[in-house]
């Protein structure tokens, strides 16, 4: 697949955007849990034309995850119930990120999950000195599995407490991932910068569940799990939104993006970078379809350079 | 790199049994499926989610498969007309390995499993080899590909779970099933007569497994198996796995 995104407009569209120092050659970044760790992507094209890539969400130990079946669907999205399946941080490290590096030559998104605070510190010390990492993306949002992931970002308290003691054993910008699944999420996000959060990635998915009415049993092994896809883009626009103009640090916006046209619009809702997510399992070729059409999209609404539209509205 | 991204066209699209469907998608080149063995994964209208269907055979351009109307996914793809442009994904997944099979395979099929063994029977006689096909069915009326199987060269038996065609019972009911001559054997069907054939059969062979898929190419996660060699994605790293890779719960 042919992927020189600059080629065919003239002038030249800036894409780029800067994520607290790291610079992205485009906004695009395939969300994790979506794509694996990137390198089997690049079997089906080269990957190199993505802005970053959020690995599969990373825990200190090996996890194999929830029973199956763990996906569900419906018209306009669908539910995962993996559960934090992973090699654990030191393979991911050892085996992993260098199958990466062969096929990616950017800066990547480390999505790192956890327990305990103590899990959360040790996993995050451990990715922190991989070269190839630009980001560490706190990941206290997980609805799969139980007493981690999203109970920890459910509480102003837990996420101040898991942000800060992670923040003084790292040295790369420390992004927390946040989940829609909160009375507040403004409250949540403040009491991120408020610890020291370099910024922030929303949303995580929506808690769901699906009933096979044959059967009269939960589709999901696991009964319930993370709801993603078109259906829950609203909802992340606003959240993007409302949070992008309550904090002053810089937001990945994530959640239902599927077009070159979803990406702009989440950038006027405050993101600096976008994730897409459920739209790559749906169809492998969703990123380079949305990068190659972002020049177009941007000479149809008269925007020259991409970072120029960030919470415009 | 590959391509797996395709846009097929239905040649045809047939109603077999009450629940059985034969679909032939062509291509505008040969070459898509690379094993037998494989799948696609096929875009179905007002789905989120691909389905994925075996592949049964290949000819040149044309793709055959073999699927059940389970539900309205399935149902869906039953009504596409001759001429529908399908988006499909493909080649998915690694395929049966044709050349552990020794002189005379055994290749077991479990109702819509029996699909995918048809092009490996085809590929083992193209080789020299000599495969004992057993297909089992629920009745009588489900059973299919049993002739096509026959016209391949293999030699071919039928079991049915209530008696209703050749022998009552399961594919291990088959006296060549337990045939000291088999070399080796080729499995696809439901996951309690895979974990049967594991636990059961003396010799070496492969099991193809079926799961709930998001995906199909080796991101999601959301169908995994538990191996010697940890979990593997049964979409990218199967669907065909060694009976010894494989740890059973």
């Amino acid at each position: 697949m042919e992927m020189n995104v600059n080629a065919t407009a003239a002038p030249a569209r800036d894409l780029s955007v800067t994520l607290s120092g790291v610079r992205l050659q485009n906004p695009v970044i395939p969300a994790s849990g979506c794509f694996g760790f990137g390198y089997v992507m690049a079997e089906y094209y080269d990957i190199d034309c993505l802005g970053s890539i959020s690995i599969k969400g990373t825990t200190l130990n090996s996890r194999f995850g929830n029973p199956l079946p763990r996906t569900a669907e419906c018209p306009a999205g669908m539910i995962n119930s993996v559960g934090l399946q992973n090699p654990g941080v030191d393979k991911v490290v050892e085996v992993e990120l260098p199958k990466l590096r062969e096929v990616f030559h950017q800066p990547i998104v480390a999505n790192i999950s956890g327990f305990s605070v103590d899990e959360y510190v040790e996993a995050c010390r451990r990715i922190d000195g991989a070269e190839q990492v630009g980001i560490i993306e706190l990941n206290v949002s997980c609805p799969n599995v139980h007493g981690g992931g999203m109970s920890f970002g459910t509480s102003c308290e837990s996420v101040a407490e898991v942000t800060r003691a992670v923040k003084a054993v790292t040295t790369k910008p420390l992004y927390v991932k946040l989940s829609p699944n909160v009375t507040d999420i403004v409250s949540i996000a403040r009491a991120a910068e408020d610890a020291g959060a370099d910024g922030l990635c929303l949303i995580n998915t929506l808690l769901g569940m699906r009933i096979d009415v044959k059967t009269r049993r939960p589709v999901v092994a696991n009964v319930m799990g993370g709801f993603s896809g078109p259906a829950i883009f609203p909802v992340a626009v606003r959240m993007v939104y409302q949070v992008s103009k309550a904090c002053s640090i810089p937001v990945m916006g994530c959640g239902g993006v599927s077009s070159a046209r979803d990406v702009i619009e989440m950038m006027m809702a405050g993101a600096t970078a976008v994730q897409v997510g459920a739209a790559n399992l749906r169809d492998p070729y969703a990123c380079p379809k949305i990068i190659k059409a972002l020049p177009e999209e941007m000479e149809r609404l008269g925007i020259d350079r991409l970072s120029d539209i960030i919470g415009c509205v | 790199m590959t391509n797996i991204a395709h846009k097929l066209r239905v040649a045809e699209n047939l109603r077999l049994t009450s629940r059985t469907w034969k679909m032939v998608l062509e291509a505008d080149h040969e070459g898509i499926i690379t094993a037998p063995g494989q799948f696609v994964n096929l875009e179905v209208e007002g789905k989120f989610l691909r389905r994925p269907i075996s592949v049964c055979g290949v000819d040149g351009r044309r793709i055959t498969l073999l699927y059940d109307v389970v539900g309205e996914g399935t149902y869906e793809m039953s009504q596409w007309p001759v001429g529908y442009v399908a988006d499909v994904l493909a080649p998915l997944g690694n395929g049966f390995d044709p050349s552990r099979s020794g002189d005379s395979p055994l290749l077991l099929g479990g109702g819509i499993g029996v699909a995918p063994l048809y092009q490996l029977a085809r590929e083992l006689v193209a080789l020299g080899r000599r495969p004992v096909v057993i297909l089992g069915f629920n009745t009588a009326d489900d059973v299919v590909w049993e002739e096509e199987f026959r016209q391949a060269g293999a030699e071919v038996y039928v079991a049915t779970v209530d008696g209703s065609r050749g022998t009552k019972g399961f594919v291990t009911d088959v006296p060549a099933c337990t045939d000291p001559a088999r070399t080796y054997f080729y499995a696809c069907g439901p996951l309690p007569m895979l974990r049967a054939l594991s636990d059961s059969m003396p010799i070496g062979g492969e099991l193809s497994l079926e799961a709930r898929m998001a995906c199909g190419f080796g991101v999601c996660m959301c169908c995994v198996v538990q191996t010697a060699d940890g979990p593997k994605g049964i979409c990218k790293k199967g669907p065909v796995f060694r009976k010894e890779e494989l740890i059973w719960k």
